[in-house]
């Protein structure tokens, strides 16, 4: 018996399986091809990509946690059209669906992101990234209030006419009223979390880790939060969920699952097993042979 | 080059008083060790330790086809480095390999100086061995705190004259590389370097004041090793370069120093 791995993602968007790299974990995927067959991903969504040229925040960018490390990258890229001019001819022909990240200052700046994208027809999706908390202006600032997650949402809508991911800030009250506000503007699904707002001190120099102060956390020691919003969001909007953090393994995989992603995302893990997406690919296939399972439905949000 | 993921087993680990050792792996499913070049990097996992969660990059000190072995020269410096410099025989790590740019070894230089500081004279020994092979005679200049940081200085040997310099005057000359004849008045065409950022700041200056062409192995905070997570950034003059993929080893003009 082979299991269907296929996940709806909207609008068209059907992946093979549903197992994504995240964004700014997994460059354009080159970087990755000397290690396993990309192509077999169900998608890769690349690097967060802006208007214009950034640099990105000074080093130190990155710190070690428990379990985890905190970045503060701050959305380094060389642009839209540089993506387009460069990077789109690399990545079109993978066998896998290419997703562009995409973020802004303000909802013009998606919008015109989105449109530059429009004519390459093999970008399949973009993931509005609205979360990012290691940008001055913009990012996390959307992702934090019903109004801004619509307004982005709204802006993107107007010209995108493929699938629409809104990528969601865990560093809120209630994430399942904001993944109702980006629905309702629009998104065809939302991916959660991003990362987390942390900090860490150097105690013997007696200075923070991170030349930026605060960063995003990442890695399994924020799986459980993680778990517990894709679950409270699953059950609060009728879109698919693509749930992401910390997921090292297919059990992390399936647990997000269960509490009701359609499809999950590896960030962190691609740091540390450059070929852990496979692996949880491979992973998800065995339980479901051993379970008899022969669709993910079967198994989607059971919890 | 072709990067790959590859398990070793620990052949053996020699540990020196100034908490450095020196690690020998083979792979453990006994296959070729792929090419590696010089000032070229591996990215290690530790996976027995309480708070080790990214892979520790380490430099390549020595590759030896004939026991299809590699060689690490590692410092305790945290919790990753300190299991591997306790490493017992047998001892697995999951490795991935061949990574960063590596010195280059076709410059034209016919003398050149290579100077190594503390546990960044790991990268020079390789180095002096490639060149040695292409016809070209290294001279090392190796600096440590004391004489216990310079052990595996007959190493370098092998491959050309050795000098040496000590904080603490316990061998060679007392002082910093910088303070030793061969870059008081150097007669080297070429410099390549790896040490203590403020030594190679040191000697960026001597090679500016006399005009010779210069390269440096840098050593920033690192994740995948790989060119993804843009982390290990260094600030250069065309802009933020990764550490991993564009370096670790940049010409001086290419430097913000």
């Amino acid at each position: 018996m082979t299991t269907d791995l296929k996940v709806n993602i909207g609008r068209g968007l059907v992946l093979d399986n549903p197992v994504m790299t995240a964004s700014g974990t997994f460059g354009y995927g080159t970087e990755f091809a000397d290690i396993f067959d990309i192509n077999r991903l169900g998608a890769i969504i690349v690097k967060g990509t802006t208007l214009h040229h950034r640099e990105g925040n000074p080093y130190p960018r990155m710190a070690e946690t428990p379990s985890g490390m905190l970045n503060a990258v701050g959305l380094q890229n060389k642009g839209v059209d540089y993506f387009a001019e460069n990077i789109y001819p690399q990545v079109k022909d993978f066998g896998c669906k290419v997703i562009v990240n995409v973020s802004g200052a303000s909802p013009e700046d998606y919008a015109e992101v989105c449109r530059r994208l429009l004519p390459l027809e093999k970008v399949a999706a973009v993931e509005v990234n609205i979360s990012c908390p290691n940008v001055k202006q913009g990012g996390m600032a959307f992702g934090t209030t019903c109004e801004g997650a619509a307004s982005i949402s709204a802006a993107v809508r107007r010209v995108w006419d493929r699938c629409m991911i809104v990528k969601l800030s865990p560093n809120v009250t209630d994430i399942a009223s904001i993944a109702r506000a980006a629905e309702d503007a629009g998104a065809d699904a939302v991916s959660l979390t991003n990362t987390f707002l942390g900090m860490a001190v150097d105690v013997e120099r007696m200075r923070p880790r991170l030349s930026t102060v605060t960063g995003g956390l990442s890695g399994p020691c924020i799986r459980p939060i993680a778990v517990r919003m894709v679950w409270q969001v699953a059950k609060a909007v009728s879109i698919p969920v693509i749930g992401l953090g910390g997921i090292m393994t297919a059990s992390d995989a399936l647990e997000f699952i269960m509490a009701g992603a359609t499809a999950v995302q590896l960030g962190t893990a691609n740091f540390v097993n450059p070929d852990a997406s496979v692996r949880v690919l491979d992973g998800i296939a065995e339980f479901c042979e051993r379970k008899g399972i022969k669709s993910l439905s079967e198994i989607r949000g059971i919890i | 080059m072709k990067k790959q993921l590859i398990d070793f087993r620990t052949l053996s680990c020699l540990r020196f008083p100034n908490r450095t050792a020196l690690l020998t792996l083979t792979p453990a499913d006994g296959r070729t060790l792929p090419a590696m070049l010089p000032g070229q990097f591996v990215n290690i996992r530790i996976d027995t330790g309480k708070d080790t969660f990214l892979r520790r990059p380490i430099s390549i000190y020595d590759v030896d086809r004939s026991s299809n072995s590699l060689i690490l020269y590692v410092k305790e410096a945290g919790e990753g480095t300190g299991i591997l410099c306790a490493s017992r025989e047998g001892d697995r790590y999951n490795i991935l390999l061949p990574l960063g740019n590596g010195f280059p070894t076709d410059t034209g230089a016919r003398k050149p100086l290579l100077v190594g500081g503390g546990v960044g004279i790991a990268p020079m020994l390789y180095l002096g061995k490639k060149l040695k092979e292409k016809g070209v005679e290294p001279r090392f200049l190796l600096g440590g705190a004391a004489q216990t940081d310079l052990l595996l200085a007959d190493h370098f040997s092998l491959y050309g004259r050795v000098d040496l310099t000590t904080a603490d005057g316990s061998a060679g000359v007392k002082g910093f590389v910088t303070d030793h004849s061969s870059l008081q008045n150097p007669d080297c065409d070429a410099i390549f370097c790896c040490g203590p950022t403020p030594m190679m700041k040191a000697v960026v200056e001597v090679a500016r004041r006399h005009g010779i062409d210069c390269w440096f192995s840098l050593e920033n905070l690192m994740a995948c090793g790989l060119g993804a997570c843009l982390c290990c950034v260094e600030d250069t003059k065309t802009g933020h370069r990764c550490v991993c993929t564009d370096g670790p080893v940049f010409n001086i003009n290419d430097l913000k120093w």
